[in-house]
């Protein structure tokens, strides 16, 4: 099993995720250079959070015209994992490979803080290894966190069990008070309809451990080690 | 020759800045403000060429894969000679 994390310039949170893959989760995992396009090595890729081409235009908008997201492409489109992380989920819905957008948050701030978010649904090689309906206690990092789509695409992520997290207060209600980004329904974490790409804004590779005032994002990183040792 | 893109927000699309401008300058006393949406502008100077529809459709091309996102924004484009 061995996971790639895709670095472009600006990226910030590659270290992290890094640090989380080969001491955590205790795997093999190498950085990828934007200009590189062979990934053919790799059974995940993580796009990590950051700040690419510094959100120049949009937020996501130009690391879509980097080398090495055809690749990502090719790698989603044969069933392999990818996880975006914050810039990586607006780069992941910046390219389609997940549908909707995420714009200014709702109070215009940049927002650094824990949230809570539910785990909506177990049913992703992302959160197999949770309860549906449990409280994750994540920082969330950012200025376009705030996820639209229009009313046919969030009916279809609904029936199609899509929406992987929803911000929730600490008793795991969903309620507009928990919603620190006027995201719509909630929705803080996305999967594609092969449920093999994830999106979300939140950062688990910043909740790790103890020392970092939680280590609820494990769980996200050790269904993904699972899923990967059950298809191995 | 020129061309002139103009990409805003679709209608419905919240937008927050917009909405703290408005405040802004009604703090500064401006009256009868309906609304206030901010969008973004693009002037591209193109190589001398006459074709002003083949710059249209080029600068177009241009406007709906790179500068504006088609799920939130929409755009125009105006070419100059």
């Amino acid at each position: 099993m061995k996971f790639g994390i895709i670095v472009f310039p600006g990226s910030n949170c590659d270290h992290d995720a890094y640090h989380v893959i080969s001491k955590q989760v205790g795997q093999p995992v190498e950085f990828i250079w934007h200009r590189d396009t062979e990934l053919n090595s790799f059974d995940a890729v993580i796009i990590p959070g950051g700040f690419s081409y510094g959100d120049y235009l949009r937020a996501g908008a130009l690391a879509r015209f980097s080398p090495v997201m055809e690749s990502v492409k090719k790698f989603a489109a044969s069933g392999r994992l990818v996880l975006g992380i914050c810039n990586g989920f607006q780069i992941l819905c910046e390219a389609g490979l997940l549908p909707g957008a995420l714009i200014r948050n709702r109070d215009l701030h940049f927002i650094c803080e824990h949230v809570f978010v539910r785990v909506e649904t177990s049913d992703t090689p992302f959160t197999n290894e949770m309860k549906q309906e449990s409280v994750l206690r994540i920082p969330i990092a950012h200025a376009e966190g705030n996820y639209v789509c229009d009313d046919a695409t969030l009916r279809e992520l609904e029936q199609d069990d899509r929406i992987v997290f929803r911000y929730c207060d600490p008793a795991g209600n969903v309620t507009a008070a928990a919603n620190p980004n006027g995201s719509r329904d909630n929705i803080a974490g996305i999967c594609s309809s092969s449920r093999n790409v994830l999106g979300l804004m939140p950062h688990p590779e910043r909740a790790c451990e103890d020392l970092l005032g939680s280590s609820d994002g494990r769980d996200i990183f050790r269904s993904l080690a699972a899923t990967l040792a059950a298809v191995a | 020759m020129k061309a002139k893109v103009y990409v805003s927000l679709k209608p419905g699309v919240l937008d927050p800045q917009g909405k703290a401008i408005q405040h802004s300058v009604e703090l500064l006393g401006f009256t009868g403000i309906a609304d206030v949406r901010q969008g973004k502008y693009f002037e591209i100077a193109l190589q001398d060429s006459d074709d002003q529809e083949q710059a249209q459709e080029s600068v177009a091309r241009m406007a709906r894969e790179v500068l504006s996102n088609p799920i939130i924004e929409d755009y125009r484009v105006e070419i100059e000679g």
